[in-house]
């Protein structure tokens, strides 16, 4: 499943950063994608469209959330945090 | 004051896909309706429009940008820059903070709006796109053109209906002959093809199922349209300066509001436009060879359009040219006025005036010359473009031809 999980969300950030997905590995940040903010929400838009769930966050206030989105690695662990089940008050 | 020149003129419409290809088909008398082509399109009642057929979004656009792009949008920046191209410009010539976009539209990013609540509403999904607010906000035109163009002077957009287009034309005159701006990128665009859109339109019941006939006895209703027009509107000074070739002079502008009924347009209210443009540009009515007309082809404007060029233009009436190029690329709505100005240029700067087609039977209530079905040829130095929107808000804007 993590495999599955890790490629999907790089193709999605790929697409998002105008990038050959594998441009992407999973220690880079999204600075270093060159995503900016409305890359940020439109990328999280894919992941819930794609995985079926609800991504607690707010971009006014991007690191207070458990959404952790400082690497793609990162990104992946959260979403499978949340595809696995865990109840959403540990996330919220 | 000082004088304004409009140097650059870009489209998308139904009848082409850009200035040239427009001018053609109105000087051939082309319709360019055709039955409607969108998802749904089979539960509605109208089965025709002037839809945009064969624009490539991604042929214009970067794959990054397009999420941000309404239609309406779209139709707003491909039309900018064939203005900026036919101007001659590649950037913003002198101070950009002197510059800036004034765009009309009465939809918005209406086709964003219809996509957005089918997929919340009939498809029951529980997010939208998260660019959604960004691509409907009337502004979103106007914005774009700011953008890529670096134009940091006064911009913003247009709501007054049918009337859009020329409202934002004339303020942008107004602006530059005031001396408040050196130059704009001005004009409108609509995008109201979709489902839900002429669902909307067609409950209010002045939508013909038949076709555009304006000014005829068998008239029965308006035909919708979509697309853009963008002008470069600059000082003549500034023109001649930088050696650019002048398409018009804009001489005069006049809004006016009926303040009477929401949708039924009084003539008064139209007359009062038409004699305050003609007294802004300094011309009398006699100097006035052609009128492109709001021309809707519902029963109610064209009547009172007429009525209303007749108490404008007194005697003068008999002998004014009056035209609706709406039969050819439909109601094109916030984006009609601006449209129907490359039909005014045309007249002034080639002597082509475009026809109204569609014209089967004549209506004494319509006896004007209404250049039925065939273009013709004549030297005409002063038009007129009306538009006059629901709501009864009035524009009419006074363009006389250069050199």
């Amino acid at each position: 499943m993590r495999l599955d999980v890790q490629e999907q969300i790089i193709s999605i950030i790929a697409r998002e950063a105008v990038l050959e997905p594998g441009e992407v590995t999973p220690d880079m940040t999204l600075d270093e994608l060159g995503l900016d903010s409305l890359g940020l929400v439109e990328m999280i838009f894919a992941i819930e469209e794609a995985f079926d769930i609800s991504v607690p966050f707010n971009a006014n206030e991007p690191t207070q959330t458990d959404f952790d989105t400082s690497s793609v690695g990162a990104i992946v662990r959260a979403v499978e945090r949340m595809i696995c089940g865990e109840p959403r008050e540990a996330l919220a | 004051m000082r004088r304004v020149v409009i140097t650059g003129a870009g489209t998308v419409n139904a009848l082409g896909a850009d200035v040239a290809s427009t001018l053609t088909a109105m000087a051939n008398g082309v319709c360019g309706l055709t039955p409607l082509t969108f998802p749904d399109a089979d539960r509605l009642q109208i089965g025709i429009g002037g839809q945009v057929h064969g624009f490539e979004a991604a042929a214009h656009f970067e794959r990054g940008k397009l999420p941000l792009l309404d239609p309406f949008a779209q139709f707003a920046l491909v039309a900018g820059r064939q203005a900026m191209a036919q101007a001659g410009m590649t950037q913003i010539p002198g101070d950009p903070t002197r510059w800036g976009a004034i765009m009309g539209t009465a939809g918005g990013g209406n086709s964003t709006i219809n996509d957005a609540f089918k997929t919340v509403f009939e498809d029951g999904k529980n997010r939208v796109h998260p660019f959604t607010v960004p691509r409907l906000m009337n502004n979103a035109a106007a914005s774009h053109l700011s953008m890529e163009w670096g134009l940091q002077g006064p911009s913003f957009a247009v709501a007054t209906a049918c009337a859009s287009s020329n409202h934002a034309i004339g303020l942008a005159f107004q602006m530059i002959r005031s001396g408040m701006a050196d130059g704009m990128l001005t004009g409108g665009s609509d995008s109201m093809l979709n489902f839900g859109g002429l669902k909307a339109w067609e409950g209010l019941r002045v939508m013909s199922k038949t076709g555009c006939r304006p000014f005829a006895k068998s008239r029965d209703g308006m035909v919708q349209g979509e697309g853009a027009g963008v002008f470069v509107l600059e000082t003549l000074e500034h023109a001649t300066a930088r050696g650019a070739e002048i398409l018009a002079e804009i001489i005069g502008f006049s809004m006016s509001s009926d303040a009477g009924d929401i949708v039924m347009p009084s003539a008064d209210g139209a007359a009062r436009a038409m004699i305050g443009a003609m007294g802004d540009g300094g011309v009398s009515p006699d100097q006035v060879g052609y009128i492109n007309a709001h021309g809707t082809a519902t029963a109610a404007n064209d009547r009172t359009e007429c009525a209303a060029i007749r108490s404008a233009l007194g005697g003068a009436a008999d002998h004014v040219m009056v035209s609706s190029t709406k039969a050819m690329h439909g109601h094109c709505i916030g984006g009609t006025g601006a449209v129907e100005l490359l039909a005014c240029i045309m007249a002034l700067r080639d002597g082509v005036i475009a026809p109204t087609i569609g014209y089967d039977l004549a209506d004494p209530e319509c006896n004007l010359d209404v250049v039925p079905n065939t273009a013709r040829d004549a030297k005409v130095d002063v038009v007129l473009s009306n538009a006059f929107a629901f709501g009864g808000m009035n524009a009419v804007l006074a363009l006389r031809r250069f050199g």
